[in-house]
């Protein structure tokens, strides 16, 4: 668990919207390493969606410089940023954002088509508990299995690292926590590397480490000294 | 099957409304390419097989009289490779069950056979024999028309002598393609018609044995049409030669060209509007798509999929719609280039009409609509399939709205709140607006251009055989008749007035151009011929000089006041200088007109004439008929009203499945338009107006919002539709100025309000199928979902 996979040198972030000039990220140093799991606090606009973005490879930064293993993040060359999604990053986001023409199982199938060594749809949905829903649409289904299928979706293809925007964020108390068992299990299970933001401090106490940001700064670091399990968790 | 291909067939199911709409209009465009395509194939490659294997000649001449020994100075020519001299006549037929007399027209031919140009091919019974003068071969589409077989009969005036001709077969010549007698615009099959018959009985019977009065050339390969015509012109000169001419004046010849070059010119302005329309809408419907799909677009890319990968599948979609389109487009293509294959057999004659449709005629149409499709969609999905996932994660910002100009005036203000949102929102997508109004304006415009041809034609037909010709009956003469004819034929049953009128071939010359025609003497203030200019009135013919038609002045190239040269090829052939008086708007022919006293003068003759227009008793007119088939001096009589009639009958055939295919193509342009702004707009604005819905608005108060601006983009189009139109009217009419006939510029009101009620019709049916779409708004989901 030593190894750094991602490191990150002053990374800094700006966006311009119309003639305003927004600082997103200032200056973050970060490093991720294997099969670790962390979480990401911090209030809206705190910046900690963008870290992820630059991180997962769907944003460049403005400045400062970013890697994965061998990876230079940084560079912004599309085709090379597209590589490194498709070979090592899986994603969950906040409102799940599944296709919905497509069955649960399909919507895994579109991300195990084009990996190197997936695993069977129907075993990443039987991962997540959803062995008998495989051919639901996302219509047909709540929002925590949604977000289930999400999580199948995004671990289907063995990836290095796990990304997650606020995978709690839609879902009532109960149904938060069992897809944060999901992702607990999977860390565990898989050694898959795990970074979920959230503003929910209470699902800090289930991380490896937890870093806290504000205003585009990571402002506090800290490392759990026991992970909690998601069904102590309360909030 | 892959996720994403699944999902590419779910999507298309989804929307399946707008893609089969857009299906059609490719369809539509397919379908013009592969009908004009095989039309223009089969016709042309019939030509070209019927002409080699039947030798048709390049160069063709009339004369009065030269001996058989001149062929040999004919075939002595530079460039001539082979010549067929022959008797061709005219004369009256007297056709079982036809009243009016008909005009045959006699071609001499060798019996037995031997192959000459101009071959005949016989599509039934056999060749004329030796020694049986009575013999003939009958064009096969006079037969067609008369009901004429292989063993019937007709009566014929052959140089004053009635006798009986025995049809002994049915035949087709390269020459005859299209049948049809001198300056008339259409075939009259019932009265005019080919007969071909032994040069052994026809000689003596003209008085020509042992001599000709036409000859057809074959060129050498290389050869200068040019220089052949003006060398036999100048051989044939004191034999009475009428002035030799090349294929390009060849009446059937030219009509059949012109018939295949529309087919080019057809071929592509139609396809291009079709498939224009359809790429608009593929851009549309695909803008919007990526629009409301731009988060799993986030996602696929976010999970490795490339751009290349998204783009691609979205293409797909355009792709699909094309290719549904092009079967769809071949089928109905073919089925109705085999139903103008089946009009082209009835006018032109070809031993075989090829249809013969070519899977490469079927590749370029679904080629060019594939490359519509293609520049429709790119620009649709490049813009959102190229943003970053990152930032196509986020929704799409709120449209953004300026207030206007004309927002800030006083109309504007009192305009009730639902007028504004539909301005606005009609002004803040002023391209897509513009190209909506543009679409339906095509719509409108392929309408009046499909219904002008018979308002055109309506229009001629009307000036020519109601305005400039007002007789009943013409006659025509073998040969100019002394002055007292004309007391013959006003005591002939029946007859109430006789108007003679003089008749000279010529030639008329101005600078270097020149051109034969039919210089015609008529009697001054004449009732039943009327020389027209281009307002319909009456053209008074000065004491001396001529008046020209319009085409003819400009091929000539003169003014009134210019002088022209005429040469008469006729009866001494005297050479003249005549003065341009005035301008005539006919649309037939190239004619020219003189008081008849000053073509007597020129002639150097009496009052002699060679025909006479009639105005008749109809009560009397079967009386008039038996005796005018009868009447030696007689070469032919014609009936106006028949002449209208055949006329009529012809246009109705030929423009029924062409006008069918336009409106049925023109409102799948319109609905498509309708069906697809509306769909989209209600896609826009779902939220929106389940909101209005929400705070009490009524289900007809919404659908006006959405509907009303969908009204608003019709009402637009019909006026821009009618400019278009007219636009393009004007330049068919400028293209279809043949020496044969001028297509006027009339569009009538009744075209217009025609185009309008398709419109209408197409959008309202539209408008129905979404205003039920609007009537399931789901109020209480909609407002629950995140924008």
């Amino acid at each position: 668990m030593d190894e750094a996979v991602f490191r990150a040198r002053g990374l800094s972030k700006v966006y311009r919207v119309g003639e305003v000039e927004v600082h997103a990220l200032r200056d973050v140093d970060l490093e991720l390493r294997r099969g670790e799991f962390v979480v990401m606090l911090g209030p809206s606009g705190s910046g900690k969606s963008t870290l992820l973005n630059i991180l997962g490879g769907l944003d460049v930064p403005t400045s400062g410089s970013v890697s994965f293993l061998e990876h230079d993040l940084s560079g912004g060359d599309d085709r090379a940023l597209t590589a490194f999604r498709r070979e090592h990053v899986g994603f969950v986001f906040q409102f799940y954002n599944l296709i919905p023409s497509l069955t649960a199982r399909e919507n895994v199938a579109l991300v195990t088509e084009i990996a190197a060594n997936p695993l069977d749809p129907a075993e990443a949905l039987a991962r997540v508990g959803l062995g008998d829903r495989i051919d639901h649409f996302p219509a047909q289904l709540s929002g925590g299995e949604q977000q289930r299928v999400a999580i199948a979706r995004a671990i289907a293809k063995r990836p290095d690292v796990l990304l997650c925007d606020e995978p709690t964020g839609a879902l009532d108390f109960e149904t938060g926590v069992r897809v944060l068992e999901v992702l607990e299990r999977t860390n565990r299970e898989l050694g898959t590397t795990t970074a979920v933001i959230t503003h929910n401090a209470s699902i800090a106490g289930m991380a490896d480490r937890v870093i806290r940001m504000r205003s585009g700064r990571i402002v506090e670091e800290r490392r759990n000294e026991r992970r909690l399990a998601p069904a102590e968790l309360t909030w | 099957m892959r996720a994403l291909e699944r999902k590419l067939l779910r999507d298309l199911w989804h929307l399946r409304g707008q893609a089969i709409a857009i299906a059609l209009v490719v369809a539509c465009g397919v379908a013009t390419v592969v009908t004009t395509r095989v039309g223009y194939e089969s016709l042309r490659e019939s030509q070209a097989a019927y002409y080699t294997a039947y030798r048709f000649a390049d160069v063709f001449v009339a004369l009065e009289r030269a001996p058989e020994s001149l062929r040999r100075a004919l075939a002595a020519i530079p460039g001539v490779a082979a010549v067929e001299t022959r008797v061709v006549a005219e004369v009256t037929l007297d056709v079982p069950g036809l009243a009016e007399p008909a005009t045959g027209r006699l071609v001499s031919i060798p019996a037995p056979r031997a192959p000459i140009l101009n071959d005949v091919h016989l599509r039934r019974g056999r060749w004329i024999e030796p020694g049986r003068p009575d013999e003939v071969i009958a064009s096969e589409a006079f037969a067609d028309a008369n009901g004429l077989e292989v063993g019937d009969r007709l009566g014929a005036v052959l140089r004053g002598r009635w006798q009986r001709l025995r049809i002994v077969g049915i035949g087709i010549s390269p020459e005859y393609v299209y049948e049809i007698q001198g300056t008339n615009l259409f075939p009259d099959n019932r009265r005019f018609g080919v007969l071909w018959m032994s040069r052994d009985a026809l000689g003596p019977a003209f008085d020509l044995d042992g001599a000709f009065d036409d000859a057809s050339l074959q060129l050498a390969p290389g050869a200068r049409e040019q220089d052949v015509i003006d060398r036999a012109d100048r051989l044939l000169d004191r034999y009475g030669g009428l002035g030799a001419y090349g294929r390009k004046d060849q009446i059937s010849h030219s009509f059949l060209s012109d018939e295949i070059r529309q087919n080019r010119v057809f071929g592509t302005i139609m396809p291009a509007i079709f498939l224009g329309v359809a790429a608009f809408l593929l851009h549309i419907v695909l803008a919007r798509l990526v629009a409301t799909q731009r988060e799993q677009i986030a996602v696929l890319k976010a999970f490795g999929y490339a751009s290349l990968d998204v783009g691609l599948h979205y293409l797909g979609m355009a792709l699909a719609c094309v290719i549904v389109g092009s079967l769809l487009g071949a089928v109905l293509g073919l089925w109705w280039a085999s139903a103008i294959n089946r009009m082209y057999a009835e006018f032109y004659r070809f031993p075989v009409l090829r249809y013969a449709p070519s899977a490469t005629v079927v590749a370029i149409g679904a080629g060019v609509s594939a490359a519509a499709a293609i520049a429709g969609a790119l620009s649709a999905v490049r813009h959102v399939v190229a943003l970053p996932p990152a930032e196509a994660m986020r929704p799409e910002p709120p449209a953004s709205f300026e207030a206007g100009f004309f927002e800030s005036t006083r109309a504007y203000r009192r305009l009730p709140a639902s007028l504004r949102m539909i301005w606005r929102n009609l002004a803040r997508r002023p391209a897509r607006a513009a190209l909506s109004v543009l679409g339906m304006s095509l719509a409108v415009a392929i309408l009046i251009v499909g219904y002008y041809f018979v308002d055109a034609i309506d229009y001629l037909g009307t000036f020519q055989f109601r305005s400039v010709q007002r007789e009943d009956v013409t006659v025509l003469f073998h040969d100019p008749r002394p002055a007292r004819a004309r007391h013959e034929l006003r005591a002939l049953p029946g007859v109430l007035r006789a108007e003679p009128f003089r008749v000279v071939p010529a030639r008329l010359r101005h600078g270097h151009r020149q051109r034969r025609v039919a210089l015609f003497g008529i009697e001054p203030g004449s009732e039943l011929r009327r020389i027209l200019d281009a307002d319909g009135r009456i053209v008074p013919l000065p004491r001396e000089g001529a008046v020209l038609t319009a085409k003819l002045a400009e091929i000539l190239a003169v003014e009134p006041g210019d002088e022209l040269r005429v040469e008469v090829l006729e009866q001494g052939r005297p050479v003249r200088s005549v003065r341009v008086a005035g301008i005539a708007e006919e649309l037939i022919g190239l004619n020219a007109y003189m008081d008849a006293n000053a073509l007597h003068r020129l002639m150097r003759e009496g009052d002699s004439l060679s025909g006479a227009f009639l105005r008749v008793d109809a009560a009397q007119a079967a009386a008039l008929n038996t005796e005018l088939k009868r009447m030696p001096a007689v070469a032919g009589a014609t009936t106006r009203l028949a002449a209208l009639r055949g006329f009529e009958d012809t246009l109705a055939k030929s423009l029924d499945v062409f006008t069918t295919v336009l409106v049925t193509f023109a409102a799948v342009i319109a609905a498509a338009m309708v069906y697809n702004a509306a769909r989209i707009a209600l896609s826009e604005r779902g939220r929106e107006l389940a909101s209005l819905r929400v705070l009490g608005f009524t289900r007809g108060e919404v659908s006006v919002l959405l509907l009303g601006e969908q009204a608003i983009l019709t009402a637009a189009a019909i006026p821009l539709g009618f400019w278009i139109g007219y636009r393009l009217c004007a330049a068919l009419a400028s293209a279809y100025q043949w020496e044969f006939f001028r297509m006027p510029l009339v569009v009538s009101t009744r075209t217009y309000g025609f185009a309008v009620v398709v419109l209408v019709a197409a959008a309202l049916a539209s408008a129905l199928a979404v205003r039920r779409r609007i009537d399931r708004l789901d109020l209480v989901a909609v407002l629950k979902t995140r924008e």
